[in-house]
């Protein structure tokens, strides 16, 4: 039926939801994780070169756990 | 469920607490539970007219907490059903008196010394001292969620303190489902909210107009003669609190005409 072709609100709905709760559940301000990227960016400075622009610092819902994914590409 | 003392609570306000407490300690009271209902909602009382009861109201809570009445007295015995009580709210501002381990005190003695076999205590809305005072004396919580963002998002929040504080035994109720919704994709599912929330499902509550014209009235679903679906299922969840293995709903069964014609040609969903 026709509306297959659209996206279901309630898949926005579960998405939107996940990705609040794991600020939620963290106690962290969506707004604090640009902090926490420059924070992250200045330690690892001292070890390696990292491609400051290009770092992605996101939390990413696993199974029953929320984790923290950090994609630091290496300034080669 | 094990606990007697059992807190409905919802974080958001407007999912259904009230009626959901008024319909289910009815239910458990046919099943022949002695049951207390109490409304914690201190200055904004409503599980009085829910029930009906709110011409009979001549102590509230506050007057137990603070002795100028005895619990009996204050008690308001429901005169459509056998063993059901409501221990109504104040009106009044001044909730200095409600203090968790007062009232803690209170739940005890309902159940020690009153023989009540189960109290089922109303939240307020929110997560500030009221709600703190209600789920002090409980031992489980039934958490009323709708499907729907900000309501899920609320009702994880009172999980978490709920667990914080101890109340373990902790049930989810999904009320206000529309199935219509849910399977044309615009409603987040009851899977859904159950995965999100990590909580065991002891309810799932369709939609109902039938809940409005029960207020109006001031008789709860499940004391009406009409069979309505939102009563049917507060039955059923009563039972279920009981230990009994009730089927839950089958939404995805349409019915009507048009609903065997979509599932004779397989499509609709």
């Amino acid at each position: 039926m026709f509306w297959w072709r659209r996206k279901k609100s309630k898949d926005k709905a579960k998405e939107r939801l996940q990705l609040v709760l794991a600020y939620d559940r963290a106690k962290l301000a969506p707004g604090q994780m640009e902090a926490l990227k420059e924070d992250l960016l200045a330690v690892l400075a001292r070890y390696f070169p990292a491609d400051a622009k290009k770092v992605e610092i996101e939390f990413e819902q696993r199974g029953e756990r929320v984790v923290l994914i950090a994609d630091i590409p290496i300034r080669q | 469920m094990q606990a007697r003392a059992i807190v409905v609570t919802s974080g958001k306000g407007g999912v259904g607490k009230t009626t959901t407490t008024a319909n289910i300690g009815a239910a458990l009271a046919m099943e022949g539970e002695k049951v207390a209902v109490i409304d914690v909602d201190v200055g904004l009382r409503n599980l009085d007219v829910v029930m009906g009861l709110e011409g009979r109201v001549v102590f509230d809570l506050i007057d137990v907490l603070e002795g100028r009445c005895k619990m009996r007295q204050a008690l308001i015995r429901d005169k459509r059903v056998e063993n059901l009580y409501l221990l109504p709210a104040s009106q009044t501002k001044d909730k200095a008196s409600l203090d968790p381990k007062i009232f803690r005190a209170v739940v005890k003695h309902l159940i020690e010394d009153e023989n009540f076999d189960r109290v089922l205590i109303d939240s307020p809305a929110g997560i500030e001292r009221g709600f703190q005072t209600a789920a002090a004396p409980a031992e489980g919580a039934l958490v009323v969620v709708n499907p729907e963002v900000s309501s899920v998002r609320d009702a994880d929040r009172i999980i978490g303190l709920l667990e914080a504080g101890g109340v373990e035994e902790n049930r989810l109720i999904v009320n206000r489902i529309r199935p219509k919704m849910v399977r044309r994709g615009d409603m987040l599912s009851v899977e859904d909210i159950g995965e999100i929330l990590g909580l065991g499902l002891i309810g799932i509550v369709p939609e109902d107009e039938g809940i409005l014209v029960s207020t109006n009235v001031g008789e709860p679903v499940v004391l009406r003669k009409e069979k309505t679906p939102a009563g049917e299922e507060f039955r059923n969840i009563a039972r279920r609190i009981r230990g009994e293995k009730v089927p839950f709903p089958n939404l995805d069964e349409e019915g009507g005409f048009w609903g065997s014609l979509r599932r004779l040609f397989g499509g609709g969903r």
